[in-house]
């Protein structure tokens, strides 16, 4: 479907496309504001990305938050890719009805159910919270996350690819190898980036089962936008849509690469 | 022989993981909403299990009860957070779903060379950290805020408003970031819808408007109704929207169930509002699997 824009359509987009990035736009001018105020503009000034960047414990926390992400998201993507051929290519078997619900109902899921959930599992099994139990916790969301990924991708491509390999005696193994994963494998980038991203960002699930000496960035941020509004917080926004925007065009540009070349 | 084994452990694998750390959890929660509250570490004394074998459980059985229910249902705090939540997530659910169809339906009328700029410039402030986004709206609504400034300056106002720590702030939060939520499968089923209807009804005399009712709206009925389940059940317990823009006022059970775990460390009534939140929610969790299931393939 597609047509001439009229006027009620260009309206609906400026207003769309102002709505969500002036907020951002708002932020980002006020963390180069030389005054305490994140509403009165006084003067330029660098000086509040060099006290976060001077800020040890949000170092840490944002040191911690990496790591946490790249484990989880490198964990999420192999065992979500289990699931997605799982879901895609193994016909029925025993419990796959069980075993879809699980994949999805994580994705709706409200985190506050969740992360509680989660929680009451390590004490139950008396595992000490810390680092690690964020990770597993993380990895579970992630898992759901890439397997809906991936299975998307399984179910978009032809199927006689796999079966001309085996036609042609390639083994099972050699046939996933060589024909499935590579077919699979823009999916299981997108899903790593993805995971990636949301474990960067999730607050309620690592409060819950975050332990003493595990905090990450995002509970550090929350503990400080509850005292109210600093530039401190406009300069470490200000890095991390940085980070978000990079990251999304180094993804357009190799997106665009591949189909220029194919 | 080796593709039997190979396929079991694909299976396995993924699967005890979600069973483990997924599914069993919900066990533990509904165990400790029927537990007591008490003063001790972990929070409070079982009802069931067999911490003091059989004899110990059947006797705590005798002094079963739902306590934790019962205060829940007593307590107009409680009642007032289920209530106003479906409330807050209806409404804006509507919102979101009125917002989404603009833009969205922008998307799909304008030129195609500017669709892919348009996806990533929607995806960029999706991606952008959920508490930045909510954070940026304080500066902008609070009584010194960016909005009241402007507003005062243009002397359209004399006073400033109050919209931050109201129920208003926390509809503009959850329009703010669950909207994208809305567009995106508003925009693929939009997408791909055949022109030619369109033409047809035209060429048959149909005004453009009651086109749009009788062939756009309906063929766009799986997408918004992706959307509201998407944006429905995750505002249903959302906490840091109200928790942040919505002062000590807006009451929602994700809030709720936050203060009570971690501020009155009442594990059992925490728990208890979990299992009902999950009770509200298993119903549109499943009928949404369905849906998704039908309409964008099997997952």
């Amino acid at each position: 479907m597609h047509g001439k824009t009229s006027w009620i359509n260009a309206t609906s987009l400026t207003l769309g496309f102002a709505f969500f990035y002036l907020p951002l736009l708002i932020l980002v001018v006020f963390s180069f504001n030389d005054g305490r105020l994140v509403t009165v503009w006084t003067g330029f000034s660098l000086r509040w990305y060099a006290e976060v960047l001077q800020n040890d414990e949000m170092l840490e926390a944002a040191w911690n938050t990496v790591r946490i992400a790249a484990l989880s998201s490198t964990m999420a993507v192999i065992l979500g890719s289990f699931a997605a051929i799982t879901l895609v290519r193994m016909g029925r078997f025993w419990g796959r009805t069980l075993f879809a619900g699980m994949i999805f109902a994580p994705l709706v899921m409200p985190v506050v159910i969740t992360g509680l959930s989660l929680l009451l599992l390590f004490v139950a099994l008396d595992i000490q919270r810390g680092f690690w139990t964020i990770v597993i916790a993380h990895t579970t969301f992630n898992l759901a996350l890439s397997a809906v990924v991936i299975a998307s991708r399984l179910v978009s491509f032809d199927r006689s690819l796999e079966e001309a390999a085996y036609d042609l005696g390639a083994s099972s193994f050699a046939t996933f190898t060589q024909v499935t994963l590579p077919i699979i494998s823009p999916a299981v980038v997108s899903a790593w980036l993805l995971s990636f991203t949301y474990s960067m960002d999730d607050l309620v699930i690592a409060a819950f089962t975050a332990g003493p000496g595990s905090t990450t960035l995002p509970m550090k941020l929350y503990s400080s936008v509850r005292l109210g509004v600093s530039p401190e917080i406009n300069a470490l926004s200000t890095i991390l849509i940085s980070v978000v925007a990079l990251g999304i065009c180094i993804a357009a540009y190799v997106d665009f690469r591949r189909d220029k070349n194919t | 022989m080796n593709l039997r084994w190979l396929r079991r452990l694909f299976i396995a694998i993924p699967f005890f993981w979600m069973l483990l750390f997924f599914l069993v959890p919900f066990a533990f929660v509904l165990k400790i909403s029927l537990s007591d509250a008490a003063r001790a570490r972990p929070p409070f004394t079982p009802q069931l299990g067999l911490e003091d074998g059989w004899s110990g459980l059947i006797d705590r059985l005798r002094q079963f009860d739902l306590e934790s229910y019962v205060w829940i249902s007593g307590d107009s705090l409680y009642v007032t957070s289920i209530l106003n939540s479906l409330k807050i997530a209806s409404v804006s659910t509507l919102l979101c779903l009125v917002f989404g169809y603009f833009v969205a339906y922008g998307m799909v009328r304008a030129p195609r060379r500017w669709r892919t700029p348009m996806l990533l410039a929607l995806i960029l402030p999706f991606w952008t950290s959920f508490l930045i986004r909510i954070y940026a709206w304080i500066g902008i609504l609070k009584n010194e805020g960016f909005l009241n400034n402007l507003l005062l300056g243009l002397g359209v106002i004399d006073e400033p408003l109050i919209i931050m720590n109201t129920t208003t702030a926390v509809y503009i939060g959850i329009v703010y970031s669950y909207s994208t939520l809305m567009i995106f499968p508003l925009y693929a089923s939009l997408e791909r819808m055949d022109g030619t209807l369109l033409e047809a009804a035209e060429d048959l005399g149909c005004s453009r408007l009651s086109a749009f009712w009788q062939i756009t709206f309906p063929l766009s009925l799986p997408g918004i109704l992706a959307g509201c389940f998407l944006v429905f059940i995750p505002a249903m317990g959302e906490f840091v929207i109200p928790d942040i823009l919505g002062g000590t006022q807006t009451v929602m059970i994700g809030k709720t169930m936050w203060i009570e775990f971690f501020s009155n460390r009442d594990w059992p009534v925490a728990s208890a509002l979990a299992i009902l939140l999950l009770l509200i929610l298993i119903g549109p969790i499943l009928l949404f699997q369905r849906h998704h299931e039908r309409h964008l393939g099997k997952i």
